[in-house]
């Protein structure tokens, strides 16, 4: 683990204003300089005495990170940081670090050093913690597995959740994982404020409302990075677009054009967006190339009276004299929709303007940087070819594919049959009895003899004997009625459920063991490390008892002992074949390292 | 007598069984039947009989033969198990005037379409003697023809000529398609294999295609195995396809299965309580020693399965070009994420 540095300021409360100075963190150390080198707050802590660390949410007023000596007590080392990137890497640092030493702490000690990497990669936050304890409160079962296995010291508490981390990570991704998105709220909903007695007008513009403008209107967005700060200030720069915001309000077109003439900058604000201009004329080439659009244009009423959307109380009208842009609300509304729909994509911390606007430009060249305009028009021409084209006249469309050949489907059925026919209990060698050698015309002179003396005696009166029919009848009812076809024949009636509730309650938390412990158990191998060997020891420590505890159950007399011992018989074999596994795997090992007395020195 | 109360209790369908007589009765539906025009328990069965003249010709050699370790009433003769089959066809489309019985042939070279009950016409047609020679002479018709299809040897040993099963599945599931699409309302399918012969491996896939088509299109494979083993395939397909697999252990009342049993059509299957294998196990087996195995290889292009690793897939001929690491040798890597 490397060192990290970082800016912060140092307080002991979190009211305090703090020191600034920089925070050092290393291995087993951190150390604080304060930037004033008169002052006397100078720190080196080592990690072994941080028994834990809080932090302050993201996007809260205060990127806060809290080492604390006794969770009990409180307090201990507060570091403010200038924002939560630079909090979060100092956070993360530290939950490794302290990770790593809890881990160390709970190891036993007989433990080789080699062993100290692969065991301490686990870090446990609270967070982690938490979510631990969470899940094992929704889920009974998983909380009495845990209480079995963990508590009875047959797996640690890492092993444990080594095998359920998925149920980890898809918790934590559903926490952390979500964005928050633009407002729905439309900018042309923020209106100005006037107070009534000066001809002051007051438009307020937030981070928020900001990221926003620079989303939906791509003009403003260069303008700013073109102007600001090289041309004018930031507050200029606003100033000037809620005038021109303002003249687009008032709908004074003649106003608004003789304020354009005279002020270059403002008249960027006030002229159409070329930049959307381009995006719409490329997001018209993705329009079925068969629609005419130009035509549908041509059906547009608004500018006739009585047509037309009332906007803010006036009628919008479109006129094309002048270089001042009319956005009509169903442009502003479809472009915001559209906006609001692509989501936030930056992800940075609103604040520093020139920041978002940096960021957002360098998120906008990623995502056009792929398509040129050479692809997009032969694309078009495909697209074009594509919709026009006649079924009919088309050849088939034929996907390359590599034939599957199989040479020899005997295979599939041969390795079918043994399985099937032991089911139905009969084996393929004592039914083969059938080999006499045939002449094909004799066979077939057979057959037809024997079509010919149904044809000729009639069909037989009675067809069957009641003799027959009786044996054939008692015979259905008797197979149809016994247990082994009863059993699990119905999936709503569990062989479970006839059991008494506390049998089926043991069988159940054994056989959940089980696997639990075959998994770890099996996971094991080959075993590569004393630790793992020691695991599997535990392990099968474990599994012997259980599997005496199967036996009890088994050999207990009562109404339900065949139905029991059938649960139990699939559990108990797949223990066998661990414990033959174990033994197995044990023979060669010594066999192979003879002297050594345990084997698995390393 | 008093056998009735027995069995009554179990199959309590909408037909009485009096043993001493040979005769179903016929219990005529309400008066609902005349105003619906279809009602729920109409059904179209496809029966494929199967028509393999070396497993019949040898059974019969065997029921002669001393030797022969079966009980005779485990063997029928080709005449006897039409004594059963035609008065069956007949009661099933006595047990519903509107029933559509069709009867595919399934020989070793070729099948064909025996009998339709719907094709029939003129006076005589429908009557009990009408149906049972049409069937006769067909039959006749399709022995001669598929014996000139032939052309292996001379001698053959029975047990290793398998019916075309894969074939007269085919058939009955595209007249089943042909009904399903000319008709808005048809009668409910279903398919019941009269099977005798061993199967043939060779079919393997066309077998399995089949039985999966007749899934897809919700039509039951009904089994009555007659033979001497049981039927891998048949047991897949009735599993599949939620029919019924029986291997009737008496086959001198093989009448009586066929009616206690395949008679009874899917509504009243619903309330009744067939007989069905103890389920099909679907443990895996090895390609290579046809053992059952808990571990294996696949190859990911055929799905065969091995014991153990191979350079070549012996079933597509696919080449395995990534031999498995040695587990002994090198620690796995994956390990040291899961373990900790
Ligand atoms: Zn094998
Ligand atoms: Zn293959």
């Amino acid at each position: 683990m490397a060192a990290i540095t970082m800016a912060a300021k140092y307080k002991t409360t979190v009211k305090e204003p703090g020191i600034p100075g920089v925070l050092k963190m290393m291995d087993d150390v951190f150390a604080f300089t304060p930037n004033d080198p008169r002052s006397a707050m100078k720190l080196k802590v080592d990690f072994r005495n941080i028994k834990g660390h809080k932090f302050s949410k993201d996007g809260s007023k205060q990127a806060l990170l809290n080492l604390t000596q006794d969770p009990e007590k409180g307090g201990g080392y507060i570091f403010e940081f200038n924002n939560f990137t630079d909090r979060n890497a100092c956070r993360d640092f530290v939950g490794k670090v302290l990770g790593k030493f809890q881990a160390l702490a709970s190891k036993q000690n007989d433990q080789p050093v080699s062993e100290k990497s692969t065991v301490s990669v686990e870090q446990l936050s609270t967070t982690e913690m938490e979510r631990r304890m969470k899940l094992l409160r929704e889920d009974s079962e998983l909380q009495k597995l845990h209480k079995e296995l963990v508590f009875g010291n047959i797996l640690t508490e890492s092993e444990f959740w080594a095998t359920r981390k998925n149920l980890l990570d898809d918790d934590y991704a559903r926490i952390s994982k979500q964005r928050t998105g633009f407002k729905s709220a439309m900018l042309a909903d923020i209106r100005p404020s006037t107070d009534g007695r000066t001809n002051k007008v007051t438009f307020s513009l937030t981070p928020e409302i900001i990221h926003q403008i620079f989303s939906e209107k791509p003009a403003v967005h260069r303008a700013f990075l073109n102007f600001v700060p090289s041309k004018m200030t930031e507050k200029d720069f606003w100033t000037k677009y809620c005038r021109a915001e303002y003249l687009h309000r008032t709908n004074n077109s003649v106003a608004a054009a003789a304020e354009a003439a005279e002020d270059e900058e403002l008249a960027v604000f006030l002229k159409h967006d070329d930049i959307l201009a381009e995006e719409a004329r490329r997001k018209i080439r993705r329009v079925d190339p068969t629609l005419d659009m130009e035509a549908d244009l041509g059906d547009d009423y608004t500018h006739l009276p009585d047509h037309g959307i009332l906007r803010d109380g006036s009628k919008e009208t479109t006129d094309a004299e002048n270089d001042i842009a009319r956005r009509t609300l169903a442009q502003d509304v479809n472009r915001h929709a559209s906006v609001v729909l692509e989501g936030r994509a930056l992800d940075i911390e609103l604040g520093d303007t020139r920041t978002v606007a940096e960021a957002l430009a360098r998120s906008k060249q990623e995502s056009s940087a792929d398509k040129s305009d050479e692809n997009a028009n032969l694309e078009r021409q495909e697209r074009v070819s594509r919709m026009t084209e006649i079924e009919d006249l088309q050849a088939t469309h034929s996907l390359p594919y590599a034939e599957l050949c199989i040479k020899d489907p005997r295979e599939y059925f041969d390795s079918q049959q043994v399985n099937a026919l032991k089911a139905l209990g009969s084996t393929v060698a004592g039914s083969r009895t059938i080999d006499h050698s045939l002449n094909t015309e004799e066979a077939y002179v057979y057959l037809l003899n024997e079509i010919s003396e149904v044809k000729l005696q009639g069909l037989h009166n009675p067809i069957v004997q009641s003799e027959a029919a009786l044996k054939v009848l008692s015979g259905l009812t008797q197979q149809i009625s016994s247990t082994r076809y009863n059993l699990g024949k119905n999936p709503q009636e569990s062989v479970l459920d006839r059991l008494p509730k506390r049998t089926k309650d043991e069988i159940m938390l054994h056989w959940t063991s089980i696997q639990e412990l075959l998994r770890h158990f099996w996971s094991s191998y080959p075993i590569t490390t004393s630790y793992l060997y020691n695991k599997v020891l535990r392990l099968k420590s474990a599994m012997t008892d259980i599997y005496q505890k199967l036996k009890a159950i088994k050999d207990v007399q009562s109404d339900f002992r065949h139905q029991i011992s059938l649960l139990i018989q699939p559990m108990l074999q797949a223990l066998d074949a661990a414990f033959a596994h174990y033994d197995a795997e044990e023979n060669k090992h010594s066999k192979k390292n003879g002297a050594k007395p345990n084997g698995f020195v390393q | 007598m008093n056998s009735v109360s027995t069995p009554s209790k179990l199959y309590s369908g909408n037909f009485t069984y009096i043993s001493s007589s040979p005769f179903l009765y016929f219990l005529p539906p309400l008066m609902g039947l005349l105003i619906l025009w279809q009602s729920d328990d109409v059904s179209l069965i496809v029966v494929l009989l199967d028509v393999n003249p070396f497993f019949w010709a040898s059974s019969a050699a065997s029921v002669g033969d001393s030797t022969s370790p079966h009980h005779p009433t485990a063997i029928l003769s080709f005449s006897k198990l039409l004594n059963h089959v035609i008065p069956f066809l007949n009661s099933l489309l006595l047990l519903n005037q509107l029933n559509q019985v069709v009867l595919v042939a399934t020989g070793v070279n070729s099948c064909s379409y025996i009998y339709d009950s719907g094709d029939s016409e003129g006076e005589s047609a429908g009557s009990v003697p009408a149906v049972c020679s049409e069937i006769l002479r067909r039959l006749e018709e399709f022995v001669d023809k598929d014996r000139l299809l032939g052309k292996g040897p001379d001698k053959v040993v029975a047990a290793g000529v398998s019916s075309l099963l894969s074939g007269s599945l085919s058939l009955a599931l595209c007249y089943i398609q042909r009904v399903f699409r000319s008709k808005a309302r048809h009668p409910q399918p279903r398919i019941l294999c009269l099977q005798s012969s061993p199967d043939g491996p060779e079919q393997y896939v066309a077998v399995m295609n089949s039985i999966f088509s007749a899934q897809r299109s919700m039509v039951p494979i009904d089994s009555c195995v007659m033979g001497v083993q049981h039927s891998a395939f048949l047991q897949q397909a009735s599993y599949i396809t939620g029919g019924v697999y029986l291997k009737p252990q008496h086959l001198d009342g093989l009448f009586q299965y066929l009616s206690a049993v395949f008679a009874t059509d899917l509504q009243s299957r619903s309330f009744l309580q067939l007989p069905k294998p103890a389920g099909v196990d679907f443990r895996a087996s090895c390609f290579c020693h046809k053992k059952t195995i808990d571990m294996g290889y696949v190859c990911s292009v055929c799905l065969s399965i091995f014991c153990k690793h191979h350079k070549k897939c012996s079933t597509c001929g696919s080449e395995f070009s990534q031999a498995p690491s040695d587990p002994n040798a090198t620690p796995d890597r994956k390990r040291k994420t899961s373990e900790v």
